[in-house]
């Protein structure tokens, strides 16, 4: 569709200025002074990437020895873990939802429930998981010890080997609701036609799926991975509220560690290391997003 | 309408999931309304049912945090932090959409870009200028860094819900003599409400919800937002108090779960409009 634009006037500076100084003095220049201070010492002097060694050889932040068992991780493993397990089990349940609720009665009170999880604060979500993984209180603990297993039915936030799997799985509970969301709008695009044609083709709800309804959802998975990708590295508030980092560490992310480098130890630098880091994994996971969208 | 076999076990099967879905937020009721000595063994124990709402008041009046205040704080910071991005926003929005200059569309990446990047990045530089400008422990710096924060996915949606719009009004009217502001608030904001409505939601629950930000900026214990008075209320080291814990998050969580059910069009409307449509 070309659309037509007005070509610019004399006022039109003022259009943008506003917004434009706002994000210049508090988005921009302030993510450019953390890069310039990654590079500082705590006096101020130029040491180049020694911050960066530094930071990376933490065992809270990159803990390789430890690495074919469980966590203390360290943050960078944290996270990824947190990306390869949240990632294809919130896709894939929130596909699931979608497609299942397409034609439910009811269906828009079941979306809104399992949407409470995207609009509750992120510091009560983390309660919240807290209260559900405690032993003997907590559902779920109850749940595994009706079912027998043991090391599942202890308060999960207590030991290194669960916590940050308590975190994993909650953070699909509540962030599942944006995949939902996402690909019942793009299902609600797809004409019925193609769905009647198909079944006078005799074609059974897997090939439908498998043909129809997958294809004409694909642009929309770009848009669920990179959001979701993002929500993993900036996770920060369910981890403050339910682990605070551990126990040993064993549940710390990226965002966490910054925070702790900066206003708990007053480590100006080592957490613009980290924050830099941040900003270039989150950079990197957007650029398909923003090739899709400068395409379209 | 006739039922078919396959219908009813798909909703038995929607309804079963939601009713799983909900469990953790009833966990939480539950744990708010009923005394700690009752749900010790699980809040889904039913032999004793005493619910009260002596949580709620005690969180609400008390007497190092109360929740009141933070409540009120909340809506100090959340209030101007929606208001003022949005007609910044809008107004931008207005000029990517309409105006076409040399650097537009490279200023336009720009601002895409900046909406992935994660608040860690920006809070050190910023806590150095608040504590220089004395800035700490007053809301204008909350409310500058969430209004620039807002900014840049606001100034996408709004510049995507503009293009939508109809030109030719707004040519008519530029015929007739009338300024690109005129325009844009006498005929194209009146046009936008509901876009502007989806704006408002989103950022008001992003702001209202945010945690980190208030943390960085505000440490005066009557200053503090709701969402950081929760976890002083009942969070403590060796003990937790779960029921007044419970009835604090139930009261923060409260105010985005009405404007959700209030206005839950313009908030999924925000949520996937400039993901979906092309």
């Amino acid at each position: 569709m070309g659309r037509k634009k007005i070509t610019a006037r004399k006022n039109f500076p003022l259009f943008f200025s506003p917004a434009i100084i706002l994000i210049l003095f508090l988005v921009v220049y302030p993510i450019l002074q953390t890069l310039f201070l990654s590079f500082l010492s705590s006096s101020g002097e130029f040491v180049g990437l020694s911050n960066y060694s530094e930071i990376l050889s933490r065992k809270d932040i990159l803990n390789v020895e430890g690495f074919p068992k469980w966590p203390p991780l360290g943050a960078l493993i944290h996270n990824t873990i947190w990306i390869l397990i949240h990632l294809p089990l919130s896709m894939f349940s929130g596909l699931a939802l979608a497609i299942t609720l397409k034609d439910v009665k009811g269906s828009s009170i079941v979306k809104s429930v399992i949407f409470l999880g995207m609009i509750t604060p992120m510091i009560v979500a983390g309660i919240m998981l807290r209260y559900t993984f405690t032993e003997r209180v907590g559902i779920v603990t109850a749940f595994f010890d009706v079912l027998g297993f043991e090391g599942l039915s202890k308060t999960w936030m207590a030991y290194p080997n669960t916590a940050l799997f308590a975190l994993i799985f909650g953070s699909v509970w509540l962030w599942t609701g944006f995949s939902m969301i996402v690909y019942s709008a793009g299902l609600a695009t797809i004409p019925k036609e193609y769905y009647e044609a198909a079944k006078i083709d005799g074609a059974g709800p897997f090939k439908t799926f498998r043909r129809i309804t997958f294809p004409l959802l694909r642009p929309l998975n770009i848009v669920v991975i990179t959001m979701t990708v993002l929500y993993d590295l900036k996770i920060f508030d369910i981890v403050w509220a339910a682990t605070y980092g551990g126990p040993g560490k064993a549940s710390t992310v990226l965002a966490f560690e910054m925070w702790l480098q900066a206003f708990y130890f007053f480590n100006f630098n080592g957490a613009a290391v980290i924050a830099t880091l941040l900003t270039l994994l989150t950079s990197v996971v957007t650029i398909p997003m923003i090739r899709y969208m400068v395409r379209r | 309408m006739k039922l078919s076999k396959t219908t009813i076990i798909i909703t038995i099967i929607a309804w079963s999931v939601a009713l799983l879905w909900m469990l953790p937020f009833l966990g939480v009721f539950m744990a708010a309304i009923r005394p700690f000595s009752e749900i010790i063994r699980g809040w889904w124990i039913f032999d004793r049912f005493n619910p009260s709402l002596n949580n709620f008041m005690e969180a609400w009046n008390h007497p190092a945090f109360p929740l009141s205040r933070g409540i009120l704080n909340s809506f100090i910071v959340t209030i101007p932090s929606t208001i003022i991005p949005l007609f910044v926003g809008a107004l931008s929005g207005y000029g990517f959409a309409r105006f076409s200059f040399r650097i537009r569309s490279y200023l336009f990446l720009m601002i895409v870009l900046l909406m992935a990047m994660p608040q860690q990045s920006v809070v050190v530089p910023l806590f150095q200028t608040m504590v220089s400008l004395r800035l700490i422990n007053n809301y204008l710096s909350l409310v500058l860094v969430h209004s620039a924060w807002g900014l840049p996915w606001i100034i996408l949606f709004m510049r995507n819900f503009f293009s939508t719009l109809p030109i030719e009004v707004e040519e008519a009217a530029r015929v007739d003599g009338a300024s690109d502001f005129k325009i844009f608030y006498k005929i194209v904001l009146p046009m936008s409400l509901p876009a502007l409505a989806s704006v408002v939601v989103l950022q008001f629950m992003w702001v209202w919800n945010d945690f980190f930000i208030a943390t960085i900026f505000i440490y005066k214990d009557s200053m503090k937002v709701a969402t950081q008075l929760v976890p002083l209320l009942g969070l403590g080291v060796h003990h937790v108090d779960w029921g007044l814990l419970s009835a604090s998050s139930i009261i923060v969580m409260i105010v985005p779960i009405i404007i959700y059910v209030l206005l839950q069009k313009y908030y999924v409307k925000g949520m996937v409009g400039w993901t979906v449509k092309g």
